[in-house]
Order: C-alpha cells, then structure tokens, then sequence
C-alpha cells in the first residue's frame, strides 16, 4: 500500500474521526436520557402510555435507518411553513438532521434493552420493598436500577457498537464523518480499495475502544462487584 | 393510491428489494453454516479465518463494505489476479456485489447462532444414531438438522430482519430497490416526505409479516416440545 497516500489522507481522516465521536457521543447521550422515560412507558400499567411508547418502538426498529434519516432530512423540506419558520435552523442542517435521527432510532432500541432489564428484576423484591414502606422512586433508585443495569449493559454496548457503524449513513447527506471523508478523498485519488481499507480499519479500531470502556463500566458497577466479591 | 404516477415505481422497487433479500439470505446461511463448520471443525486456519470475518464485520459499517465490494472488488481482484501472473479486467455487477455483502454480514452473525445450535445437540443422540448404524449423511438430515433449526430459528429471524433493513444501503450502489426508487420519484414529484414515508411503511409491512411468517415457523419448528424458556 502507498505509504505516501495514507501521509496525505491521515489529516483529514482523523478531522472526520473526530465528527464520527461526537455524532456517537451526542447521540448515546441524548439516547440513553430519551430511552427511560420511553421503557417507562412501555411498562406502564396504562394504555395511554404503553401503545404509543410500543408504536414508536415497533416503527423505529422495523424501518431502515437510512429511510428515517431521509424523512427528516429530505422529507420535511416538503413543508413550506416549516421551510419558512425559525426550525429551519435546525432541519435544513444536516449535522441536526443526522444526530436527530440517530437518536430516535438508537431511543427506540436502548428503551427496549432497558424495558427487558427492569422486567427481569424478580417481582418479589419489589412488593418485599414496598411492604417496607419505601416509595415507588425509592424502589427505582434502590432496587431496580442497579439491578437493571447490570443486566442491560451486555445489550447496551453491543447497541453503542451498532449505532457507531449507523453513524456512517451520514455520508449520504454530506456529512464528512469518516465515511463521508473517505468518499471525497476518492473522489480525488480515485483509489477506492486503500481508502475503504483505512477507513474500515479506523471503524474496527473504534468498536474495539467501546467495547474495552464498557468492559471496563462493566466491572465497577456495584451489582456486578458484590457478585464478583461473593464468588 | 398512485403517488403522482409513481406508485409502480415503487411496487417494482419492492420487488427488487424483496429479490436482494432473499439472495442475500441465502448466501447467508449457506456461508454461516460453513462458517460454524470451519469453527467447530478444530482445523486452526479454518476457525482463525472465520474469526478474521466475524471481527470484521462486527466492527466496520455495513455501508462502507458495500462500497469497498462494488468499488474496490475489481481492483482486489486484478491484483490477486496479478500475482499469479493473469491480467484481467472485471466490473463488478452492483448485484452480485450488494448480495454478496449483505450475505456476508448476514453468514457473519449466523455463525455463530448455527455453532451455538449445534453444541445445543445432546452429544448421545449422535452417538445412539451411529450405534445404530446410521451414516454421516443420515445422522445430519435425521438427527442435526432437525432440533439445528428449532434451536436457531428465533436467532436467525432476528438477523433476517435486521438483512431487510440493511438492503436500504444497497441504494448507494445504484441497484433497483425500493429507496432508490423512492429517491428517482422525489426528484420527479419533489415530494420526499410523502415518498420516503410510504418506503418506510412498505419496509414495515415486510418486517411485520416477516414477524407473523416466524412466529409460526418457531411453533411449527417447536411442535411437540413444549414451549421454550
């Protein structure tokens, strides 16, 4: 391979690296606060809460990710009166475009691994919590929770893996993440298999970060440190 | 409902999308299969090359090996094709190469659902089958296969799904399928949130049936075992 290539291209690479971060950071963030009212609600006794948390989830988990970043990006430029108001700010960029998207879609799978966690906990332990007399926020913060999070995690890192390699579709509203950039660059060097090549690589070494820190999560979580300890 | 006279369009991409995910289905199971083989076979370069694959696909976007297939597989090729001294020249067919991809990242995830099935297989069954003098050929179709596939139905539905989302990507490729469709009628119409709306309903109504389409195929696959977990 052209050592000199990689020299020219390496800059620019790292700059769409950087983009690629920050669109996983915002989106994991923004994702995570979203995606626990959202398994609240799905667990939630009434109707008025649970179908509508169950449609979103049913919606964003049964379409491509591409075609919701299209409906958002794309589709509402097709409203003139939005076209014309103070959001367009926010939905004729594409940066905003492609972070609300990713958020929507990874809420709607965190939401689902976070609802199979709080179900898991054994109901016991909550009517034994609430015969103690502690409240229901108590009973979250105390008994669920910590439980929950132990058992959500193995599926959180692996959606925080996914999510990272969605960030690519970026590319296809001209965004230069690392996909985006690595396109340009062929479109100038015209040496698609090396730069696929780099690029594939730079995505490898990421999933292997992430999934190092959360091992690393993983093992200070207080849940799994009492077992650990226990053992 | 006509959609500005795009609704054929879009029946025909559908079709093509259909047509891409069930190529690529299986190519997906035939090389997870293999995959699982080469795992379980105890042969060292056979398990380390399925790793290699399986890391891979596991950590690069699904989007950019489809790219590296359809724009940097020729040049893959002619270079392989170079070092042993032949000078050709090939284009690769986006077809061939969105199946071929899809199907590799689906073979990828299978692997391993089809390795853990296999273990799943009480070890005696196999033993009592050969006692009894059934061959190798036998003992798979009879014995294997069977309980293979109740085991790695609910795994392998899942990664079917998640295959029919992925074949939106295709689209970058230029194949005909149903975004790409939807995007040659949004240049037309100028209408992108009624045409990339109905797409998403259309890959919805797949994924849905795809859902009823297991469901009874797990129970089917689980008659007379008794409900799992």
């Amino acid at each position: 391979m052209d050592m000199e290539l990689i020299k020219e291209c390496l800059p620019q690479l790292l700059d769409g690296t950087l983009l690629t971060l920050k669109l996983v950071f915002v989106t994991m963030v923004a994702g995570m606060v979203l995606a626990v009212p959202l398994a609240l609600a799905r667990n939630a006794k009434s109707k008025w809460l649970s179908i509508p948390a169950y449609l979103y989830i049913y919606f964003f988990r049964g379409t491509p990710l591409l075609v919701q970043l299209f409906i958002i990006y794309y589709g509402f430029s097709q409203f003139e009166w939005l076209r014309n108001s103070a959001l367009w700010a926010f939905f004729g960029d594409s940066y905003w475009c492609s972070v609300l998207a990713f958020t929507l879609n990874t809420t709607a799978y965190v939401g689902e691994i976070f609802r199979g966690a709080i179900q898991s906990v054994h109901k016991g332990q909550l009517e034994a919590a609430a015969s103690i007399g502690m409240s229901q926020f108590q009973i979250y913060r105390r008994i669920i929770t910590p439980q929950a999070a132990a058992i959500a995690l193995p599926g959180y890192s692996n959606e925080l893996v996914l999510s990272m390699k969605g960030t690519s579709l970026a590319s296809t509203v001209a965004l230069l993440e690392i996909t985006g950039i690595t396109r340009n660059l062929i479109a100038e060097t015209f040496m698609p298999m090396e730069l696929f090549l780099i690029a594939g690589i730079i995505y490898m070494i990421l999933s292997a970060v992430f999934i190092a820190v959360l091992t690393l999560v993983e093992k200070q979580l207080p849940m799994l440190k009492a077992q650990a300890a226990n053992a | 409902m006509d959609l500005y006279g795009y609704g054929g369009a879009l029946a025909l991409g559908t079709l093509g999308t259909l047509k891409i995910m069930i190529m690529a289905l299986a190519v997906g199971l035939v090389s997870g299969m293999a995959g699982a083989g080469a795992k379980l076979s105890g042969i060292r370069v056979l398990s380390w090359f399925t790793d290699l694959w399986t890391i891979i696909i596991r950590g690069v976007p699904e989007l950019i090996l489809v790219l590296f297939v359809y724009f940097g597989g020729s040049t893959v090729i002619q270079r392989t094709a170079a070092l042993f001294g032949y000078d050709v020249y090939v284009e690769i067919d986006p077809l061939v190469a969105a199946v071929f991809t899809l199907g590799a990242v689906y073979g990828a995830y299978a692997t391993d659902v089809f390795r853990v099935s296999i273990l799943a297989v009480p070890r005696g069954e196999l033993e009592a089958a050969r006692a009894m003098g059934m061959g190798p050929v036998k003992v798979f179709f009879r014995i294997l296969f069977p309980q293979i596939w109740r085991y790695a139905l609910p795994g392998l539905g899942n990664l079917f799904m998640i295959l029919q989302k992925d074949t939106a990507l295709v689209s970058v490729i230029g194949l005909n399928e149903l975004m790409r469709n939807a995007a040659a009628a949004v240049a037309a119409t100028r209408k992108p949130f009624t045409f990339y709306i109905t797409a998403s309903l259309i890959y919805l109504g797949i994924t849905t049936i795809t859902t009823l389409v297991l469901h009874q195929l797990e129970k089917r696959a689980n008659r007379g075992v008794g409900r799992a977990n």
